[in-house]
């Protein structure tokens, strides 16, 4: 009896490993960056090179950072979502323009809508790297104080907005009150 | 007449491909040793974008940008260990093929020697209870007469 039941016993244990393997998306690499302080850049706008932005601009908001590009094809799936989650006034949602052209990036925004407060370009892709992006669309949640709490990575769906981005965003904002 | 003719103009294909290919080779680098240093340190990298591929290999746009970046770093005088913290501070020990040894890693790293022993063990016991069962049974004079019987069949076999 023993004999069959361990070799099942170990077929059982695989397909559970396997299983669980499935569920999950190995394009998914935990960022280091959750709860610890946003990097520090100033990036030229979008609109207006000539005025910058910086993280610390909107220091004591809770703000929403999502990396775009026109080249990129899952941002456009997402957009319309943000375009939508924007108009609710819920959280301010800031753009990092990545590694795009000036001129396809403000097209994209005519044509498309423009969520966000304000966009930044990121020309070179310095900032990109120090917020560990590896591909767009990727969407941070930065509290008061500058750090950052959590990371979208891919698009952000209905799912995940009402599921991670408002809570999170409704318990930062009961912190910030009761500070 | 026309083969010659063709053969030439195939003979001008191949040439075009490799004008073609050689204005894709990038430029040689200003500083042999740096990029050395570079390939060497890149080959330990993973690429983000394409996870099976080095950072030293991949031709996406990102890993284009971190080999610049790790040049310019290496080029204001960081050691490889500070390159290497400064990448994994943004993308975690992901982008490391070869993780270092925390407790997160330690299953990783030792987890098949513990299977080795623990495999070890099961058939040093199997072994070692095999033995005893052996020993512990003595033959009956019946068995030891039927293998007598059989050993002295065996060898009237060969003989004939």
């Amino acid at each position: 009896m023993l004999r069959y039941l361990i070799p099942l016993g170990l077929f059982l244990v695989l397909v559970a490993f396997l299983a669980i393997g499935l569920t999950r998306d190995p394009h998914e690499v935990p960022s280091p960056l959750i709860n610890k302080a946003a990097p520090t850049f100033r990036l030229p706008q979008l609109r207006d090179p000539s005025k910058t932005f910086s993280a610390e601009d909107v220091r004591g908001k809770v703000w929403v950072l999502n990396v775009w590009a026109s080249w990129c094809v899952s941002c456009r799936d997402e957009h319309p979502l943000l375009v939508e989650y924007a108009k609710t006034g819920a959280v301010p949602i800031y753009g990092l323009n990545w590694k795009d052209k000036r001129d396809d990036a403000l097209a994209w925004l005519d044509d498309l809508g423009d969520p966000y407060v304000a966009s930044f370009s990121d020309l070179d892709g310095r900032v990109a790297i120090d917020y560990g992006v590896y591909g767009a669309p990727e969407t941070y949640v930065i509290d008061q104080s500058g750090v950052i709490r959590y990371k979208q990575i891919g698009p952000v769906t209905p799912d995940v907005w009402e599921s991670k981005f408002l809570p999170l965003v409704q318990q930062l904002n009961r912190e910030g009150a009761a500070k | 007449m026309r083969r010659a003719r063709s053969f030439v103009a195939l003979l001008l294909l191949c040439l075009i491909g490799l004008i073609a290919f050689a204005k894709e080779a990038q430029p040689i680098a200003e500083d042999a040793a740096l990029e050395q240093r570079l390939q060497h340190l890149s080959k330990d990298l993973r690429c983000l974008v394409c996870q099976n591929e080095t950072l030293a290999d991949s031709r996406a746009d990102l890993a284009e940008d971190l080999r610049r970046e790790i040049r310019e770093q290496m080029k204001a005088g960081k050691s490889d260990k500070e390159i290497i913290d400064f990448l994994t501070a943004r993308y975690g020990q992901f982008i490391l093929y070869k993780p270092r040894v925390t407790p997160a890693t330690y299953l990783l790293w030792f987890g098949p020697f513990v299977l080795l022993l623990a495999g070890l063990a099961i058939l040093f016991y199997y072994i070692k209870q095999r033995r005893d069962l052996i020993a512990d049974q003595p033959l009956t004079n019946e068995e030891r007469r039927r293998a007598e019987d059989m050993l002295r069949a065996g060898s009237r076999k060969e003989t004939a």
